[in-house]
């Protein structure tokens, strides 16, 4: 009994011990100040330099969180106990914030930077009027291959993916919106189908593929492609051009027969607890310099017109991620479909593994 | 009297744990599997996962399981065996224990790297004249790992087993004329099951689940219960078909339980 209490008390004071130096060596970065703010973003999705500028400028300490998807993110803020200032959804996932009343109106007269953003990128259909969020990058989905391996066959179209010469070099996204809706668009139908007999031939168009699928893979896949162990991947343009910045081998292109086209926004959920350094932040992002910077660190494309000036001039005329209107128009947007569908989407989705 | 009052002390923290962290989180499943996708009760859940799709992914996370726990152990003792046989064998033991340490993730990427095309595992093949063959994303890849990761939890209550025993009644054995394969077989095997029986139930459960590997290391080509579990959750947001996955889950893991668990043995006469 004795050892058992001197243990307990033993396992107390290295505790205490340790809450102290935490709270002093946080003290140290400024964490203790009252005024911070707290950003969730995707992973490696900003310039860690553009953030330590921020606190620079302004006093305000970031706490900066990540997540890998979406769902993760909006699962994390709907439990509540959270208190992210800005995060970074998806336009699907702002339609589901919205509906789930989980977002805050952005004060506009705060965020006088809106301004630089390409009138292309404002006012579309997920968000009228940006009155909940504003756009940070955008992107396509598409085809990257390696040029030295894969001989003779030019990627024009999704239909190209079937051909049989390709057996087990196809690595996949792991996500079913991106896949099931490939299916779709490789019949030439819109990649927010929900009737059921076009979602059947998807499948059974997919499950026609699945001998050249050599896997489904998440972020993982872009360490594989840059090192030449896959061939072929289907993945998110700004991931792809990360890929290609280490691997001159790899070129990226978007199917003709049409593609996702997204946008990932900054909003304020409704979880914020310092609203006012949350408008502070978007509108520091929305800077020309600091929004190139940030873009060249993040290789996604910018819809921020200002900063195009201050970017590298090969990364601007770049097509294949600064692609003309005529190409972005063929391109479609994720709608929110509703539960029941997705639930859909997923079973086939899972069909489609298991196969 | 004290003695009683002092029993019942130390009770309240085991109630507490277990009211919160067992019956209730189960309670919460249960709860959430009668629910469709707009909260109302129903059996929905249920009918669906008596579907082929979710049958034959119940049936594939057993044979995975069971192929992955048979393999364990077949490795796993006659190290244990050898282990007890050396000289400074809590240093050996130690040896296999240590590497349980890491982070499984940091683990499975290791793998990544080693059975890549260009990877040391290929680069071997090549060596002794097999030639380099596609390792990664497969099912074998994904035993293989799954095994490396679980054999020191297969180890651990085997060996403890097999030192207990005690090794005066294989001096009889060997006295009365048993052959090493008889000795093995009536002694030392049914007085070591315990630990196999432990073994196996600390690989085969988390083996139905695991759902971390099925991505990184089999390339999704291999779906498991875990697997489906977290798509439901995190990506179809249905909670209620998840916790119905889940349910099936404990039932099949109560069973497994309960099937190798170690019966209070009669005294014998």
């Amino acid at each position: 009994m004795k050892q058992l209490i001197r243990l307990a008390v033993v396992i107390i004071a290295v505790s205490a011990i340790l809450l102290v130096a935490i709270s002093r060596l946080n003290a140290s970065q400024g964490y203790s100040g009252s005024n911070t703010l707290t950003v969730y973003n995707w992973g490696d999705y900003i310039d860690p330099a553009v953030i330590d500028e921020f606190e620079k400028e302004t006093g305000i300490t970031v706490v900066y969180e990540t997540f890998d998807s979406n769902e993760a993110m909006m699962t994390k803020i709907q439990q509540g106990g959270t208190s992210y200032d800005v995060a970074v959804p998806s336009e699907y996932t702002i339609e589901k914030m919205k509906e789930e009343d989980l977002l805050l109106p952005i004060d506009h007269s705060k965020v006088p930077n809106l301004k630089n953003i390409d009138s292309r990128f404002m006012d579309l259909a997920f968000d009228p009027g940006n009155e909940y969020s504003v756009p940070y990058f955008w992107g396509t989905v598409g085809i990257v291959y390696n040029t030295k391996q894969i001989d003779g066959i030019e990627f024009n179209s999704w239909e190209d993916l079937w051909d049989p010469a390709l057996k087990n070099k196809i690595v996949l996204i792991d996500g079913a919106r991106e896949i099931v809706g490939m299916g779709l668009n490789s019949l030439h139908y819109s990649l927010n189908d929900t009737d059921p007999e076009h979602l059947q031939e998807a499948y059974d168009k997919l499950v026609s593929l699945k001998p050249n699928v050599r896997a489904l893979l998440g972020d993982e896949n872009k360490l594989l492609m840059a090192s030449g162990e896959v061939s072929i991947g289907i993945t998110w343009s700004g991931d792809a051009s990360e890929i290609m910045a280490e691997n001159e081998d790899l070129d990226y292109v978007v199917p003709e027969e049409g593609s996702n086209l997204w946008f990932d926004n900054m909003v304020i959920p409704k979880t914020a607890k310092n609203i006012d350094a949350a408008h502070e932040f978007i509108n520091f992002m929305l800077d020309p310099k600091i929004a190139a910077q940030n873009t060249e660190y993040v290789s996604y494309s910018t819809p921020n017109k200002e900063a195009l000036q201050y970017m590298p001039e090969e990364m601007v005329n770049d097509e294949r991620f600064y692609p003309p209107p005529e190409l972005t128009d063929r391109l479609e947007v994720y709608e929110n479909l509703g539960k029941e569908n997705l639930a859909r989407y997923n079973e086939l989705f899972l069909k489609f593994k298991m196969e | 009297m004290e003695n009683k009052a002092t029993r019942n002390l130390y009770t309240i923290p085991y109630v507490i744990w277990v009211a919160f962290f067992v019956i209730a989180p189960i309670l919460l499943v249960l709860y959430y599997s009668f629910q469709d996708l707009d909260g109302n009760f129903s059996l929905t859940n249920y009918r669906n996962f008596f579907t082929p799709i979710y049958l034959e992914m119940t049936l594939s996370s057993f044979w995975y399981a069971f192929l992955i726990t048979l393999i364990t152990l077949l490795f796993a003792y006659p190290i244990a065996y050898l282990l007890t046989k050396l000289k400074h064998k809590q240093l050996w033991l130690l040896l296999i224990i240590v590497p349980s340490w890491i982070n499984l993730l940091l683990k499975a990427y290791a793998f990544l790297g080693i059975f890549g095309t260009y990877g040391m595992a290929n680069k071997f093949l090549e060596t002794i004249g097999i030639g380099s063959k596609q390792l990664l994303f497969t099912d074998f890849s994904f035993v293989f790992v799954s095994v490396y990761i679980f054999i020191p939890f297969m180890i651990l209550p085997i060996f403890n087993a097999l030192d207990k025993l005690n090794p005066t009644y294989l001096d009889a054995a060997n006295d009365l004329g048993a052959s090493r394969w008889t000795t093995f077989r009536r002694i030392v095997f049914p007085l070591t099951i315990d630990g196999v029986k432990a073994g196996c139930q600390i690989t085969f459960i988390p083996a139905l689940s695991l759902f971390m590997l099925t991505r990184l290391i089999a390339g999704s080509q291999v779906i498991t219960l875990g697997t489906a579990i977290e798509q439901q959750f995190l990506v179809t947001q249905n909670w209620g078909m998840g916790s119905t996955i889940a349910v099936f889950l404990i039932i099949f893991m109560f069973i497994i339980m309960f099937a190798t668990g170690t019966k209070r043995r009669r005294a014998r006469g």
